[in-house]
């Protein structure tokens, strides 16, 4: 460790104060950032809330030295200092934690520390660098398996990795952005607990980016809040309640609310018999013993990434051919065509839409259009009914609110919020009696999440029998009305909505129990 | 004088010609292996290896030494490879598209200027007769191994080692796999694949250099049966792992001596298909060890053809 920070000009030893005053960032005509000042004392951990699009990321790149602020100053230790790149950030001793993971997947460990120096020799002696490391984790609160591809870790261990990383580095103020969103609720108690640890001791000071009252008042000392890129509020947690800081967050603005759930009862529309296929690494088995969703209800799986949700998914949609068992919708066995998708009226929104549901450069009305465009009425088209699909596009785009330029735009040019609700639109258009669903709410703002929300709540209602599979347990809890853990491949707890416990879920999704 | 082994002969023919055949095929699926790893593909290694071959004959001809030819061939080589990483680094450059254009540019630019070196007798590279134990002619004659041969499994050892164990190893391994992360560690993707495909080209030309101043021995517009595309498929074959491209084309000069060795002991039937064994056997494999479920976990995170 002592020869990493020989190398560095003036390598501070003790947590750094940091402030920001009157920071504006300008894009064109667009004002991301405006006349921003928060200070984060030394040895201190702060929390920056905001929507997305608040200008969190914003500020934080400015900081780093990502971008060049229009104007406004930044001080680190009381100077004024002038940060022209991410290499003149690092070497004031300031380093980020991306929300994306910064490892290189198919090196191990210590071979991702060791290259992230800026002093790698030209050979490397891994003898002596092995005794560096082990010496290095000596001093840290926490363990990380160093000679395993980091892509075989999980995610709770890959982000701690990225934290050591960053301690290795020697830094001493440290941006978090987001660094509990792949974490299970035990993961990111453990993950903040440690940074809480050495905040306290005086080693580091944490600025963190968070949309999760509970990590806020948990660990934090204190706040701030940005809205549309001014700074909305902010204070000690302590005096502060999370009603205060939503209202801070989102302002005067009206949600949708979910819909009133209403009580149904209906047929079994899905049922998973002792279904049986490897995962994407071959390796593992997914296995789903039981799983019965029935019409209008809800049914939440719920899991940490890389559970076999995917997998699931992709069994459900017939992109994974199954070694056992059986797929029944309707009592009938399954096979996912286009024709029995439509004789059945199952309907997917799967994640990442724009990957997984559009053809990226087609335009938003071919894309809307793609469940009719080769039939109406239960008979087979031969020709393109362009009017009919500007007609039907036009009505969709304008009861979903998809914000798009034309109807004639590639959908890739649409954000991810927009790109959600169009093939929401076309998914939910016409008779559903299934749908599944995969991350509906993922990277999207409050208000785009509340109406996606209430869309499948309103479809539920009307007798769908919906399959929602989520890595955000809140979306799980607020829409579900039976609630099951995947953990390795399996279903491992299931309990009905209204009696959950979130301790209880969270053990089986970290699987311990 | 010829000592009659018979069957034994198929054995000891294959083995020879595994040593024979495989070394060009070790040389670029090395060089190949480490363009991938830095997250580039060039196909063009099938015509820079035929202008190795036509350049190196020609300036071993020139200057009556067979070394000669082969750095000029390296040289050339690298030029081709460093004009591949130049033009990717543009924008909205496919990789493959332009591997392409340069395998058919190169072996065209071969045959334009080998023209006048089909007639004339340039000098060998040296062997190394590893066979004097023996008595028979036979094993003699397999294990007449060329320095090349020897060199390039020294060389696929290298590179294995140099991948662990050294920053420049590192360096091509995280551009390869994640470009967003090379980017955060500062590292310059582009430089670093340009000199990856830089090198990767001058062994392809060694390659190249090998098959017209060694095996077969002379330079000629056929002189390459595909093997610069072959090496490439067998880069996929070996897992990107360079010792395993070294076993690989082992096992695929091996394969391309059966047909031959069938031959001289006396099996007429049908030995035109034992030629095909080489391509079959590198069919088969791919097959048996692809899978539609199941994702690469070895293959570098930037490939064009992975992503």
């Amino acid at each position: 460790m002592n020869h990493v920070l020989d190398k560095t000009p003036h390598p501070p030893t003790r947590a750094l104060s940091l402030e920001t005053l009157g920071m504006t960032m300008r894009f064109g005509n667009f004002t991301a950032l405006r006349d921003v000042s928060i200070k984060v004392p030394a040895g201190s951990f702060h929390v920056l809330l905001g929507e997305n699009g608040a200008g969190k990321s914003t500020l934080v790149k400015c900081i780093m030295g990502f971008y060049q602020p229009t104007s406004g100053q930044l001080t680190v230790d009381g100077r004024e200092v002038e940060v022209a790149h991410p290499r003149a950030a690092h070497d004031l001793g300031l380093g980020m934690v991306y929300q994306h993971f910064t490892l290189v997947p198919s090196l191990t460990a210590a071979e991702n520390l060791v290259i992230s120096r800026a002093d790698v020799p030209a050979k490397i002696n891994w003898a002596r660098e092995r005794e560096a490391l082990a010496a290095f984790m000596a001093t840290m609160p926490f363990q990380v398996p160093l000679d395993v591809p980091v892509g075989r870790l999980a995610a709770g261990e890959k982000q701690k990795l990225e934290l050591l990383k960053q301690l290795y580095l020697g830094r001493k103020f440290l941006i978090l952005d987001e660094p509990t969103s792949v974490l299970t609720p035990s993961e990111s108690d453990e993950l903040l607990g440690m940074v809480r640890g050495l905040t306290t001791s005086g080693d580091l000071t944490c600025l963190m980016i968070s949309h999760k009252f509970r990590e806020v008042t948990a660990f934090a000392d204190e706040v701030s809040v940005l809205r549309r890129g001014e700074y909305a509020g902010g204070g000690k947690v302590a005096d502060l309640s999370t009603a205060d800081m939503a209202a801070m967050m989102i302002g005067e603005k009206e949600l949708v609310r979910s819909a009133k759930r209403v009580e149904t009862s209906g047929n079994v529309v899905l049922e998973v018999k002792g279904a049986k296929a490897p995962d994407r690494s071959g390796f593992k088995t997914i296995e789903i013993g039981d799983l019965k969703v029935k019409a209008g209800e809800i049914v939440g799986i719920a899991g940490i990434s890389g559970n076999g949700q995917m997998e699931l998914m992709q069994m459900l949609a017939g992109q994974r051919p199954l070694d056992e068992g059986e797929i029944r919708v309707k009592d009938t066995p399954y096979k996912a065509t286009r024709t029995e998708a439509r004789k059945f009226n199952v309907r997917y929104l799967p994640e990442e839409p724009l990957k997984n549901a559009c053809a990226p450069k087609m335009t938003v009305a071919e894309n809307i259009f793609f469940r009719d465009f080769d039939a109406r009425g239960g008979k087979n088209q031969f020709w393109l009914d362009t009017r009919r699909m500007m007609a039907e596009a036009a009505r969709l785009v304008g009861e979903y609110k998809v914000k798009t330029a034309s109807l004639a735009s590639q959908i890739a040019s649409l954000s991810g919020g927009n790109v959600q609700r169009a093939v929401l639109a076309r998914e939910l258009t016409g008779e559903v009696d299934l749908l599944v669903i995969a991350n509906p709410c993922f990277g999207l703002d409050f208000s785009a999440v509340a109406e996606i929300r209430a869309r499948i709540m309103a479809a539920r209602n009307a007798g769908t029998a919906v399959l929602l599979i989520s890595e955000d347990l809140d979306e799980i809890l607020e829409l579900s009305d039976r609630i099951l853990v995947m953990s390795e491949g399996h279903i491992a707890y299931e309990t009905p909505a209204a009696s959950a416990e979130i301790g209880e879920i969270g053990k089986y999704m970290a699987g311990h129990h | 004088m010829t000592t009659d082994i018979g069957l034994w002969g198929v054995p000891l023919a294959i083995l020879g010609g595994a040593i024979r055949v495989s070394t060009p095929f070790i040389f670029v699926s090395v060089g190949e292996a480490l363009t991938e790893r830095s997250g580039r593909v060039n196909l063009g290694l099938e015509g820079t290896l035929v202008f190795g071959a036509m350049s190196g004959y020609a300036v071993a001809y020139q200057t009556n030494s067979a070394w000669i030819g082969l750095l000029a061939a390296a040289f050339f080589g690298m030029l081709f490879g460093l004009f591949h990483g130049w033009i990717c680094k543009l924008p909205k450059v496919n990789d493959i598209a332009l591997g392409i254009a340069l395998m058919i540019f190169g072996s065209g630019l071969a045959f334009f200027f080998g023209k006048p070196y089909i007639q004339p007798v340039a000098p060998h590279l040296p062997a190394i007769s590893l066979g004097w134990w023996s008595d028979v002619p036979q094993v003699q004659a397999a294990l007449r191994v060329n320095v090349l041969f020897i060199a390039g499994i020294a060389l696929a050892i290298a590179a294995s080692w140099m991948l662990k164990n050294t920053k420049v190893g590192l360096t091509i391994r995280v551009a390869g796999d994640s470009a967003d992360a090379a980017r955060a560690l500062g590292i310059d993707v582009n430089r670093v694949r340009l000199w990856s495909t830089a090198a990767g080209g001058a062994l392809a030309g060694i390659g190249g250099a090998y098959l017209s101043l060694y095996y077969p021995g002379s330079w000629n517009e056929g002189i390459s049966s595909g093997q610069g595309l072959m090496a490439v498929a067998l880069v996929i074959f070996a897992r990107w792992s360079p010792i395993n491209c070294a076993y690989a084309s082992l096992l695929f000069g091996g394969a391309g001596a059966l047909g031959p060795a069938l031959q001289s002991v006396g099996v007429t039937q049908g030995y035109y298909l034992f030629y095909a064994a080489p391509y079959v056997l590198t069919l088969g494999l791919l097959i048996a060890t692809s899978s539609t479920t199941r994702a690469m976990t070895s293959a570098p995170g930037e490939l064009s053809i992975t992503k």
